[in-house]
């Protein structure tokens, strides 16, 4: 028993999933306790809550995996569904030109951030740091609040299901099975892990380590542009804070951390982090059936991340020695 | 000295040659004229103090660094190379101290690591993993196959798989630099088989060690490297150690190590061991007396670094009695005057981006120990040249390395002085200093124990041997020791390594 319970702590990924598992398990039990009930709704409302953290923390693992980070995800993501509001201005023929240029500044800071850590060798968490306040000081001087309109039809994309599945879901599926795919099965992929995993070994293996690394950044902040529309379409509107009000930067590093990708780099993957997002969310909605205090729930969140990286430490420690 | 740079060549398929390859850093003159010549099914060895050239030869050859002038010749084509990558395509791999492997990645990963095969644009996994697990079988190793993870598979396997990528890059050219360094004796046997295997290819071999007796064991020719000259090019048998330790240092080291302490030298015990263990040692009685060397030998695995490890408190005995102090940690251990050099100096003996000077407080400053004795003093009782104080000591060749942990533990003037591989990747020079200190430091009423897989060390600078086996000890033995007799003990169950 005992040693079937270290095989699967010994896995990351895994242990990640028994968790989410367990969490669901005992939320719903103290749901019902409580005298809730925890249906197919709430979890479709976790699906919901969580695609748009789900998507930056997709990108951001892709960052950590390449032995980078990214601090400029939250503002990027403002500036995106402003961008993207601005330019729809509630017309939906202008649905397409908005998404393209939308992507297109996404794909500029993330190409920003990789250049400025390559090239001009500034470490990632000032780097993408500089560019959160660059990003922050054009939202301040041009928006007091909300700003742009997005047409009805763009709306669906936040609010509209298949079936049972919400849209947004859908498209966190796809971009986590995008991504899943470019690491395991493409040399970008293999390149990725090899960049974050040493960078000296893979340069004298003849890896082209910048632009891994750049490309990665620009994916990154591709899939925070993809989140920030995301959010705009919720809305209706582009709003200065969306992405700060999320806490989108933390927390999807957290979201990495927590589904066991190494914040060295070269470890870990997506299926982790999408069991970390899941497990975040989960705890969010049993803490809201529950009615808990919301500091209790932030005291809880940091408890959870720190005791999971501990756990993963531990592990890495004794396989060391 | 005959030099033989040119002659066999005439006969033998030529594969590289380097001709008046010189190389300046920062105005520095690193290399100056050095010619070097290999041919197919060659091993060809070069050997030099640290600081001879070597590594920047071979870096030169790699194409991490361009050289300021002369050519390299490879399979009869003038190249000249930008980058690493460029090396490697015409056919040279290099093998470093330091593995160049992703850990957390597969065997598989690793060797195609750069150069994946494709399929339809993705990654041909089916392809990689059976192109690794032929070659394995090539080399005999069943011992791993292409899906395990670098990190699970012992430093003998992974220079393994360091070859394995060498072979499916079909390099002419392997550079091996001190290949041993990681390697218990045992594996020792087992990479002189795959570097014939190698030579039965037709590759040359060129293979920098600090150990001679592998340059006799495996070499068809030696070359001499000096100050970044090129001292001589001679076939392996017609030399002697003694003579190609003279052309590296250009003088006679007729006495290798220092006399061994006289029975009027060694005084009161130190510290005393009795069936002390833990979950890696067991049943170990010991005793360490002021004045003398007590060596430590066995496999890796044996027990050895576990042995220091737990009477300096990092990994402390549970069982069994210490006197006077059992430590249950390192602090303990420090504050009852016992202190480590450990094998690998860079990770555990110094903080690299540090000055000397605070280096050499480490200790003292960590348990607000007083010291009498003025760094400047210590750092001229170790010989440290040049004893620049505000030199980061990341900057300082292996030997210097040593002193200033060295340095770091006199500091603290201790009672019991434990040294795990004191000279692993240390110059023939600086080796010398090295045992010399430790002689005096014995001398001055420090009892030491030595642990070293190096036998001439252990032999010739001991004052008796304590050989371990399986975390137990398997025998003593009196100064003077054969090889023979030590290995014996060490490998009793083994097939004599």
């Amino acid at each position: 028993m005992t040693g079937r319970v270290v095989a699967l702590v010994a896995n990351p990924t895994r242990a990640v999933y028994a968790a989410l598992i367990a969490t669901l398990a005992i939320g719903w039990a103290l749901v019902a306790f409580d005298g809730g009930t925890f249906t197919l709704n709430d979890l479709v409302g976790i699906q919901q809550r969580s695609a748009a953290l789900g998507i930056v923390a997709i990108g951001q693992t892709l960052a950590i995996l390449a032995g980078s980070l990214d601090l400029s995800v939250a503002y990027l993501i403002s500036l995106v569904s402003l961008v993207a509001a601005e330019t729809m201005a509630g017309q939906s023929s202008n649905i397409l030109t908005a998404v393209v240029v939308a992507l297109g500044v996404s794909a500029l800071v993330g190409l920003v951030n990789g250049v400025v850590i390559t090239k001009l060798k500034v470490h990632a968490f000032i780097a993408t740091l500089g560019v959160a306040l660059v990003i922050r000081g054009v939202l301040d001087h041009l928006y007091d609040g909300p700003a742009g309109r997005v047409p009805v039809e763009f709306q669906q994309l936040g609010y509209s299901r298949v079936g049972p599945v919400p849209v947004a879901a859908i498209l966190w599926a796809a971009v986590a099975v995008g991504v899943w795919f470019l690491l395991r099965r493409t040399r970008f992929g293999n390149r990725v892990y090899a960049v974050g995993g040493d960078v000296e070994v893979a340069r004298l293996s003849g890896v082209r380590t910048d632009r891994v690394v750049i490309a990665a950044h620009v994916l990154c902040s591709l899939c925070a542009g993809v989140a920030g529309l995301l959010l705009a379409s919720r809305l209706g509107a582009g709003a200065p804070t969306v992405g700060t009000d999320g806490g989108y930067d933390l927390e999807s590093i957290a979201a990495v951390v927590l589904g066991g990708t190494a914040l060295a780099g070269g470890r870990g993957g997506v299926a982790g982090t999408v069991g970390g997002v899941l497990l975040l969310a989960v705890l969010d909605s049993v803490f809201n059936q529950l009615e808990v205090n919301s500091f209790f729930k932030d005291v809880v969140r940091g408890v959870v991340i720190v005791v999971a990286v501990a756990v993963y430490a531990r592990r890495t420690g004794r396989r060391a020695s | 000295m005959e030099d033989t740079n040119q002659k066999p060549a005439e006969s033998a398929q030529v594969i590289l040659r380097m001709t008046g390859i010189g190389k300046s850093f920062l105005g520095i003159r690193v290399l100056r004229g050095i010619d070097l010549s290999a041919n197919a099914g060659e091993v060809h060895a070069v050997v030099g103090e640290n600081g001879a050239g070597k590594s920047t030869l071979m870096k030169i050859l790699a194409g991490v660094h361009q050289p300021d002038e002369g050519t390299v010749e490879i399979g009869g084509t003038t190249r000249s190379f930008a980058h690493p990558v460029e090396a490697q395509r015409a056919g040279v791999a290099i093998i470093y101290q330091e593995f160049n492997l992703l850990p957390e990645r597969s065997v598989a990963d690793n060797v195609f690591l750069g150069r994946e095969p494709t399929r339809r644009g993705l990654v041909d996994r089916a392809a990689m993993e059976e192109a690794t697990a032929r070659l394995l079988d090539e080399l005999d190793e069943h011992g791993f196959g292409p899906r395990d993870l670098v990190k699970d598979l012992s430093v003998a396997q992974q220079q393994v798989v360091e070859i394995v990528k060498a072979l499916s890059v079909d390099a002419r050219i392997v550079v091996m630099d001190e290949p041993t360094a990681a390697l218990a004796e045992h594996e020792v046997e087992l990479l002189y088989r795959l570097i014939r295997r190698l030579q039965g290819r037709g590759i040359a071999v060129l293979y920098i060690s600090h150990r001679l007796r592998e340059v006799f064991d495996l070499a068809d020719r030696v070359t001499v490297l000096k100050d970044g000259a090129h001292v001589a090019t001679v076939p392996a048998a017609d030399v002697t150690t003694a003579e190609l330790v003279k052309m590296m240092v250009g003088r006679e080291l007729d006495a290798y190590f220092p006399p061994r302490a006289d029975a009027s030298a060694v005084g009161e015990v130190r510290l005393t061991l009795a069936q002390a263990g833990n979950a890696k040692l067991d049943g170990i009685d010991l005793e360490l007396r002021a004045g003398e060397i007590v060596g430590v030998a066995g496999l890796q695995g044996s027990g050895r670094s576990s042995l220091a490890k737990a009477i300096f408190g990092a990994e402390p005995f549970t069982r069994g009695e210490m006197t006077p102090v059992r430590p249950a940690s390192v602090r303990e251990g420090v504050a009852a005057g016992i202190g480590l050099v450990t094998e690998d100096r860079k990770a555990e003996g110094l903080a690299l981006n540090q000055p000397v000077r605070d280096n050499a407080l480490l200790v003292a400053r960590a348990i607000g120990h007083r010291s009498r004795t003025a760094v400047s003093d210590l750092l001229r009782r170790v010989q440290l040249s040049p004893p620049r104080e505000e030199t980061e000591v990341k900057y300082l060749s292996g030997g210097n390395q040593q002193k200033v942990v060295l340095a770091k533990w006199l500091t603290v003037a201790p009672k019991v002085l434990l040294f795990d591989e004191p000279t692993r990747g240390v110059d023939v020079g600086a080796k010398a200093a090295i045992h010399d200190l430790m002689r005096e430091i014995a001398g001055a009423g420090t009892a030491i124990l030595m642990i070293s897989s190096e036998l001439p060390e252990l032999i010739g600078m001991s004052d008796r041997i304590v050989v371990l086996r399986d975390g137990r000890v398997a025998g003593h033995l009196p100064a003077g020791a054969t090889e023979e007799a030590v290995m014996a003990l060490a490998a009793a169950d083994e097939a004599a390594a």
